[in-house]
């Protein structure tokens, strides 16, 4: 709590951001990302897409593990829906791309909100092993349709917008970002408002929810639909910023990936969902670096970077989990209350 | 320094006297162990009802037959609002939305929300926005929100919670905790308040603070409360109306001098007399 900080009505104590600090660091985080395309070279750019749609696609995830409490196992099934449905939409049907990216975020809130069934019987691991269904099941009909190639991959045209291709990495980001703080913005105001407030509560107890009027069973239902709308978002990014599109990229690994970045980042926290996209995009990228760095010292370590790399990921889940299970953002956290009474902290 | 509530706490349309609650002839098993045996009682609008009894005795169960989480297999509770529900056939969120709020014996709040989101989501019944509305923060879902946020500093004055109402429920020492559940009860705007054990755990001068509150909001706003309380210095203190229940049957039922009267009451708190 900020002391020396007074609001004279309920709207400006309501604000998101209701000290100057805030406000100042707000600022100083978008113009770092208005600017940072200016000086990044192509890789760097590349780093930078990847991380704006995993953000968005952990934000999402986390609106339904990390609000709601609904473990899921299927984000790589639905990311492969929002994915596969813009790149269809535009391959056999010809909808714009914009439009495409549209409709897939509602078609994968369907479809998240019909794998959402079982959640009114099915909780904690029970439910974990349904979404895990909904993902095999999922993979299995793109392997096995006709209309998705199989295990071929599907080649969609880059995204045109006003005679820019968005596909290319410098223009790609600028949609990215924009996305990305549309989603965040449309989270945040979310759980201050009675919907993400009900979400919370079944989270923390069901029961008094249910007593209190909150409708479990619908609510539930709700959370896997807005979910996955933001799921099929980053699915959907996915396809139209590599314009190609394999079923391989959206199996349980990258399930455990997205739950491994809102643990990292921090469950239950938006900026935590970024935070977790950041960091394990950087982490591998990193990882390869220092690799290429070291191999003239050490010949071998070139064979050995892929199991490093999967070594270090697993350390660092087991890590957070022991260390600050409620991950970066508690991180962060700290670090601003350490500050705020700093240098008498006492 | 209250600010006085400024707005309508009971939400019931009955006026007092009024019967409110009826309990006809409700049993509840579990297998093969009974829980409530033809249990039948009354509830008039704006009074104190208390339910003592033993441990065990069937207590907590009735009170969840009447918030709809147990379905009792014979008998059923009838509630006025206005018209007649049957509440043994609707959801536990449904008869929220009839008014009726309660608390639990052990406190079930929302451990990781602040004091203010907990009390806010007891407005849930009364908030209209929508996913869309609520995601954009515009128009309605904010004014909403703010004349909303009136209610609930109103709730906040009146159980004398203001320095807390930002802090996380889940750090609140266990006497605020049972507070703020009262809290979020009454957000609700009850036409009728249950209250599971409020007072369990808790010293003389936090026992005094609760009762206190009971009164006010009964003596001031017309609330009807259905209280289950061991202290029977309380309970005969503040109570219109006494039940006791024993081994899931009624035993005695009237003002409290009555029932202190009452010859079964009596045996089954003290024990049946060896001569007798």
């Amino acid at each position: 709590m900020e002391s020396g900080v007074f609001h004279s009505s309920y709207q400006a104590d309501m604000g998101l951001r209701p000290t100057p600090l805030m406000r100042i660091r707000l600022i100083v985080v978008l113009v770092a990302a208005v600017v940072f395309p200016f000086f990044a070279n192509n890789y760097q750019l590349t780093l930078a897409n990847q991380i704006l749609i995993a953000s968005i696609g952990a934000i999402g995830l986390n609106i339904l593990t990390g609000f709601t409490g609904q473990i899921s196992l299927g984000q790589g099934g639905f990311m492969a829906i929002g994915a596969y449905s813009s790149a269809l939409l535009v391959i056999n049907l010809g909808v714009p791309w914009w439009l495409s990216v549209l409709l897939a975020c509602v078609i994968t809130a369907i479809v998240g909100g019909f794998f959402g069934l079982p959640s009114l019987r099915l909780k904690g691991l029970y439910l974990a092993i349904a979404t895990l269904a909904a993902q095999q099941i999922i993979e299995w009909g793109i392997i096995r349709s006709p209309l998705t190639g199989g295990v071929e991959a599907l080649v969609v045209d880059p995204p045109l917008l006003f005679g820019i291709n968005l596909s290319r990495d410098f223009n790609f980001y600028w949609l990215g970002l924009i996305l990305l703080i549309g989603t965040v913005l449309f989270a945040v105001n979310l759980f201050r408002t009675k919907v993400g407030r009900a979400f919370i509560a079944i989270r923390d107890q069901d029961i008094a929810a249910e007593v209190m009027g909150v409708n479990v069973f619908r609510y539930k239902l709700l959370a896997f639909a807005t979910s996955s709308f933001f799921v099929g978002l980053s699915g959907a990014l996915l396809a139209q910023y590599r314009t190609i599109v394999s079923f391989d990229r959206f199996t349980i690994e990258t399930s455990i990936t997205y739950l491994a970045i809102i643990i990292i980042g921090g469950l239950g926290s938006v900026s935590g969902s970024i935070y977790g996209a950041i960091f394990m995009t950087l982490l591998p990228a990193v990882l390869t670096n220092i690799g290429s760095a070291l191999e003239n010292t050490i010949p071998q370590m070139a064979g050995l970077i892929p199991f490093v790399r999967k070594a270090v990921f697993g350390l660092t889940i087991i890590l957070f989990l022991i260390f600050e299970p409620e991950g970066l953002a508690k991180i962060w956290r700290d670090i601003k209350d350490y500050f705020r009474l700093w240098p008498f902290s006492y | 320094m209250s600010r006085g509530f400024s707005h309508v706490l009971n939400s019931s349309p009955l006026q007092p006297g009024d019967t409110q609650l009826i309990v006809n002839n409700v049993s509840l098993s579990f297998g093969g162990v009974k829980a409530l045996h033809e249990v039948s009682l009354k509830v008039q609008q704006s009074e104190i009802a208390a339910i003592i009894g033993p441990n065990g005795a069937g207590k907590t169960s009735l009170l969840n037959c009447i918030s709809g989480l147990y379905h009792p297999q014979v008998g059923e509770i009838r509630y006025r609002n206005g018209k007649e529900h049957i509440l043994t056939s609707l959801k536990p969120y449904q008869i929220a939305k009839l008014g009726v709020a309660r608390s639990f014996q052990n406190i079930e709040l929302f451990k990781h929300m602040s004091v203010l989101d907990n009390l806010m989501l007891g407005r849930h019944v009364h908030l209209k926005s929508s996913v869309f509305s609520g995601g954009l923060f515009w128009g309605r879902a904010q004014r909403e929100e703010i004349a909303h946020r009136k209610f609930i500093e109103d709730i906040i004055d009146l159980l004398e919670i203001e320095a807390i109402r930002k802090q996380q429920v889940g750090t609140l020492s266990y006497g605020l905790q049972k507070r703020v559940e009262l809290g979020r009860a009454l957000a609700l705007q009850p036409s009728m308040l249950i209250l599971d054990e409020p007072m369990a755990g808790m010293n003389a001068e936090e026992k005094e603070d609760i009762a206190r509150f009971i009164l006010d909001i009964n003596e001031e706003h017309g609330v009807t409360i259905i209280i289950i309380e061991h202290d029977m210095g309380v309970v005969m203190d503040i109570s219109d109306h006494v039940i006791v229940l024993d081994f899931g049957s009624v035993i005695g039922d009237g003002t409290p001098d009555e029932v202190q009267r009452n010859p079964q009451v009596i045996a089954a708190y003290l024990g049946e007399s060896k001569h007798g």
